[in-house]
């Protein structure tokens, strides 16, 4: 940039630049001076030779943060710097010792416009000063960028935030994970899934930055084996990845889990859980009439994702159940759709609601089906003070549930309640299980009035050859 | 914010130019459509191209625009997609 002498860089909305006006004015009297105004090369007032910085290509080469900032080079090299006004300082790194004689001594200078956030990400755009790899998808002149990503496929069927290049780098500003990072093969593609893949449909999903982490975890989650994301997609059957946030993370961005919280109206739930299907579908190639063959699917194929009410509830959270410290930053991916909400208002007690939740339990998918998909029990603040009241605690109640999904065969054997659906006629005299041990997930949710729980049900049993519930630790 | 390009959400499996459909080596056993945008003589210009199609055997479905100033309404546009495999339209007097 400079081979020997002095760079300043100045702007006029800057009390302290205008301040050394005169000083300035006195350097380039004698020395070897380039002045850069970052946002009006008329200033300083009635100074010759001011270079017209409102690019900021300039300020962000010298990596610039506050004006006026003082620079003097040596053959080609920055030896010195100064920022603000600070008389010793400039006299030191000018030689002089008559700077500003009627100033005070010092004034603090004000931030430069290179570092404000949307002109940083112009500049590092500009500059190439990205992490982005992924190939720039040119639009046509007249082309509308929201329909041009419906027409690209990227959607799930509404419409989704352009991935611009500076949209991306914020949200990657959401991770200290490089952009480069390898999360895994995403099926069934099997393609590179980076941390950048993941930013981009975050973008689009509507996230934000802060939201990262959660995504992060949640993608990797659904890459492990455990999770059989190839299976899940290609099923007929119903399910997409449930997103269940624990820890302290779920309220610092806002997610929700009390009122409404398997519905609509919060960005964090919303965009969360459609981050993760946007990924599926574009990075994985997982889409419905291709490989995602599912019969009727479910509307929470779109986004399902909610915390758990930790600070409104008696109870351990999922976390402990899934072998980490209460308190931890975690999700949880379950393949799970929909919701049969299970509704009783007159039980006092948790011998009676007890009933109430097993028998939904076993209602699953159909109630000759045994066994059924595992499930997630989402238990509503009314019952579990029911049950707490009763002196009954999670583990109770998960083990009092347990014990309620054995029953004859002969009560699920195929003809039984008319139905040709039913366990094997040669099970006759022997007992079965609606659940395989693993199978129950409890989960406190949800507003404080209503005795309206719900179950979240799964795809199939969970053994090691189907899906299971796989638990992240949030990266933060 | 710069909307000229979107960085790539997909495993970058497929082409990010889309390219035109190829254009048939033959007209034999598709449909022609043959559109008049309502260009001054352009139905003069078009009908002589959709009889000498016809001419030769050829299946030709005509459509006209109400307009030539605005673009064509939903339905002609619907119409000629599900009806048609190749489109003839005069865009100039």
């Amino acid at each position: 940039m400079q081979e020997n002498g002095l760079v300043v860089v100045v702007k006029r909305d800057c009390p302290t630049c205008v301040l050394v006006a005169p000083v300035i004015q006195q350097l380039l009297e004698q020395a070897d001076l380039t002045v850069y105004s970052q946002d009006d090369p008329n200033f300083p007032d009635g100074m010759d030779g001011v270079a017209d910085d409102t690019t900021l290509d300039a300020s962000y080469g010298l990596d610039i943060e506050i004006v006026p900032t003082l620079v003097r080079f040596e053959n080609g090299r920055e030896v010195e710097r100064t920022y603000g006004w600070d008389r010793a300082a400039w006299e030191h790194l000018t030689g002089r010792d008559d700077l500003g004689t009627d100033l005070p001594a010092f004034k603090p200078g004000c931030g430069a416009l290179n570092q404000e956030q949307d002109r940083l990400a112009e500049l590092r755009i500009r500059h190439g000063d990205t992490p982005m790899v992924s190939r720039l998808v040119p639009l046509g002149a007249k082309e509308d960028a929201i329909e041009a990503c419906f027409e690209r496929g990227w959607s799930d069927g509404l419409p989704v935030v352009p991935p611009t290049q500076e949209r991306v780098l914020a949200m990657l500003e959401g991770t200290t994970r490089a952009a480069d990072e390898v999360l895994g093969l995403m099926p069934s593609n099997l393609d590179t899934c980076t941390v950048e893949k993941v930013a981009i449909n975050a973008v689009m999903a509507g996230c934000k930055p802060e939201y990262m982490p959660v995504v992060l975890a949640a993608i990797e989650a659904v890459l492990e084996e455990d999770y059989c994301l190839h299976g899940t997609l290609a099923t007929t059957r119903f399910v997409g990845p449930v997103v269940i946030v624990n820890g302290p993370i779920a309220q610092q961005i806002g997610m929700n889990g009390k009122g409404n919280a398997l519905g609509q109206g919060n960005r964090a739930n919303a965009t969360i859980g459609r981050a993760v299907q946007l990924a599926v579908r574009n990075i994985g190639g997982g889409k419905p009439q291709g490989v995602d063959r599912a019969t009727l699917g479910n509307p929470g194929k779109l986004t399902y994702c909610f915390c758990e009410d930790e600070e409104g509830s008696a109870w351990e959270p999922l976390v402990v159940d899934r072998g980490l410290a209460a308190g931890t930053n975690a999700v949880t991916v379950f393949a799970g759709f929909g919701l049969q909400g299970v509704i009783d208002d007159k039980a006092r007690s948790p011998e009676e609601l007890v009933e109430t939740f097993a028998t939904s339990l076993r209602a699953v998918d159909n109630v000759n089906k045994f066994p059924g998909p595992d499930c997630i029990l989402v238990v509503c603040p009314e019952h579990e003070n029911t049950l707490m009241e009763g002196g009954w605690d999670k583990a109770r109640l998960h083990k009092e549930l347990m014990d309620r999904m054995v029953v004859p065969a002969e009560s699920v054997m195929r003809g039984t309640h008319g139905m040709a659906e039913g366990v094997s006629t040669k099970l006759a005299g022997k007992t079965v299980s609606k659940l395989v041990p693993t199978g129950l997930l409890i989960v406190r949710a949800g507003g404080g009035a209503g005795k309206f729980s719900g179950i979240i049900a799964g795809w199939t049993p969970g053994t090691p050859e189907s899906s299971r519930p796989v638990t992240k630790i949030i990266k933060t | 914010m710069s909307l000229d390009s979107l960085l790539d959400p997909t495993g970058e499996r497929e082409a990010a130019a889309r390219p035109r459909l190829a254009r048939p080596t033959s007209l034999e056993g598709l449909t022609v459509g043959v559109l008049d945008i309502s260009k001054v003589r352009g139905d003069v210009f078009l009908e002589k191209v959709a009889s000498l199609i016809e001419d030769r055997g050829i299946n030709v479905k005509r459509y006209r625009k109400p307009t030539v100033a605005r673009t064509a309404p939903m339905a002609i546009q619907q119409a000629i997609v599900e009806e048609v495999d190749v489109v003839v339209e005069g865009l100039a007097d």
